[in-house]
């Protein structure tokens, strides 16, 4: 099993963070992992995007040009990733702030309601969890209790208080994914 | 098992310092690499091991700190990016001629110049032709992954003190700026002044009053000596690439072209074999982990059985020349690369090899 996965859209709305929960979850379930991130100015305010790979075996490139998934979190990233998506393969979207939905036939297209959800639990911060939950729907690549464990090496101890909340907003998206009918 | 952690390349390369048993850091911040300082400072070695970490006024302040703390037989290093590692270059070649362990991290960016902020690997022939002026060479370490990149901090002390010469890690923004898992090496103490005078007693400025005094020093004013230190570092680079050469091939058994790279660049290299096996082509890897000494045996070997190479590197063609100089003219050598920041992707990568090696 190799899961190659492209987390993409504006910084601020927890991208790379929500890719390291991932690689760390994935870590606890005893999976090979990478994390590859964009870095550089564009990271100020503008777009932020990960690469995350899941692999039972050694993996190979951390730079890659097509993916298993997309999770794709603005319309700048919609832009640019839809078509880097892998026939067959899955894209996963908030559809706030898109103005233009994907048109590809040949994927499986899915929907989550992230930003409505997070403000609906009263934590906007808990939109990376929602989208991870929605995410890990489609893939179950990740239970539950590694999902905790990858939470609790991720977040620093301050914040590990927050872990339930966190929890909760990965069942609410895990509960929320939408279909999108070709 | 050891420490399991999802690491960054550049946090890696401080914490393997720290486990190591290092004594002194002095560098200056610089992107792609400032994370090294960075986890430096937040981890407080000085509390915990008595390590020093200094930021120093810049770039050719730390390497000129890094030569005198050297000089005392102290496990020190720098890190740096391509345009700090040029400021340092002066220094570099002071080391090598003082013949001084010591150990460089360079995260290589894009350049010339200030360049771009984004990963490169365009200062090979910097890292192993030279650089600095005069007659040396740094035994060059390129890891490929968080892993080596924790594991090759101890080997480079452990081949500098050796070789007694200083020695440069060679990576770049990929590898500092990824996290993988990574098992962190078991904590070493640092060496006791005991154990340093055991050690590097014989030229080390320890302070001993029972005895002549060591000097560190590139400096010979004497032509006729100065060309004995010369025939002393040759013997020492020849001893070096009969026995420190490492590499890794991947199905070179079967291969008919083999494709040559190092760091970041293999890793994808690795992929775009994965792809073009799966379309038939029987094509291998090699990937040379130190590029000085580079695998030259295994090149030649390999010249007498396949039908050609691909070099494949993140620059404008620079090992290029070392596969060709191994390769001596048998077999085509050619060459791909994306450079000024740019990283090749692994579809392009089987298309260059499509089109330069195999319809070539």
């Amino acid at each position: 099993m190799t899961e190659e996965i492209i987390i993409a859209g504006f910084g601020g709305q927890g991208v790379l963070s929500m890719g390291k929960i991932l690689a760390y979850s994935g870590i606890m379930q005893d999976k090979e992992v990478a994390w590859f991130p964009s870095y550089g100015p564009e990271m100020r305010g503008g777009t932020a995007n990960v690469t995350v790979i899941i692999s039972d075996e050694r993996i190979s490139s951390p730079v890659l040009h097509e993916f298993d998934t997309a999770i794709i979190l603005n319309q700048q990233s919609m832009d640019k990733f839809e078509e880097t998506v892998k026939p067959g393969g899955v894209l996963l979207y908030d559809p706030n702030g898109i103005v233009n939905p994907p048109t590809r036939t040949d994927i499986q297209i899915y929907t989550i309601e992230g930003a409505r959800l997070a403000a609906e639990l009263g934590n906007p911060k808990t939109f990376n969890m929602i989208i991870l939950g929605a995410f890990l729907k489609v893939k179950p690549l990740i239970d539950m209790s590694s999902l905790e464990k990858g939470l609790e090496k991720s977040l620093p101890e301050r914040h590990h208080k927050l872990i339930p909340l966190n929890l909760e907003a990965v069942n609410k998206g895990l509960e929320s994914l939408e279909t999108v009918e070709a | 098992m050891g420490d399991l952690r999802l690491m960054k390349g550049n946090e890696v390369v401080a914490e393997a310092a720290i486990r190591c048993g290092c004594d002194g850091y002095f560098g200056y911040p610089i992107t792609p690499q400032s994370e090294v300082m960075e986890t430096l400072m937040l981890r407080k070695p000085w509390e915990e091991t008595g390590m020093v970490v200094l930021q120093a006024e810049s770039e050719v302040a730390s390497i000129n700190m890094l030569y005198g703390a050297a000089s005392t037989g102290k496990k020190v290093f720098t890190s740096s990016s391509s345009p700090g590692i040029s400021l340092m270059t002066e220094g570099i070649s002071y080391l090598a001629g003082a013949e001084l362990p010591c150990l460089f991290v360079n995260v290589q960016r894009g350049g010339p110049g200030l360049g771009t902020i984004q990963p490169s690997q365009a200062d090979y022939f910097q890292a192993v032709k030279g650089g600095g002026h005069g007659d040396y060479k740094l035994i060059v370490l390129a890891p490929a992954s968080v892993q080596e990149t924790n594991d090759f901090m101890d080997l480079g002390f452990e081949l500098a003190f050796k070789y007694s010469t200083p020695v440069m890690l060679l990576t770049d923004g990929v590898i500092g700026q990824m996290m993988e898992k990574v098992e962190l090496s078991d904590f070493k103490p640092r060496w006791t002044d005991e154990e340093i005078e055991r050690i590097s007693g014989e030229w080390a400025c320890l302070g001993k009053k029972d005895r002549p005094r060591h000097v560190s020093t590139s400096l010979e004013l004497d032509s006729e000596k100065m060309e004995q230190n010369n025939h002393r570092f040759q013997a020492k680079y020849q001893s070096i690439q009969e026995n420190e050469v490492r590499y890794e091939m991947l199905n070179c058994e079967d291969a008919d072209y083999v494709m040559v790279a190092f760091g970041s660049s293999a890793r994808i290299a690795q992929k775009s074999m994965e792809i073009a096996r799966e379309k038939g082509i029987k094509v291998g890897l090699l990937r040379p982990i130190t590029l000085f000494p580079f695998p030259i045996k295994q090149i030649e070997e390999l010249a007498g059985r396949v039908k050609g190479f691909l070099s494949v590197e993140m620059n404008a063609g620079q090992m290029v020349e070392d596969v060709k100089l191994a390769v001596n003219g048998k077999v085509p050598v050619e060459y791909f690369g994306r450079y000024g920041g740019m990283i090749p992707t692994p579809g392009e990568i089987v298309t260059a090899l499509e089109q330069k090696l195999i319809g070539g």
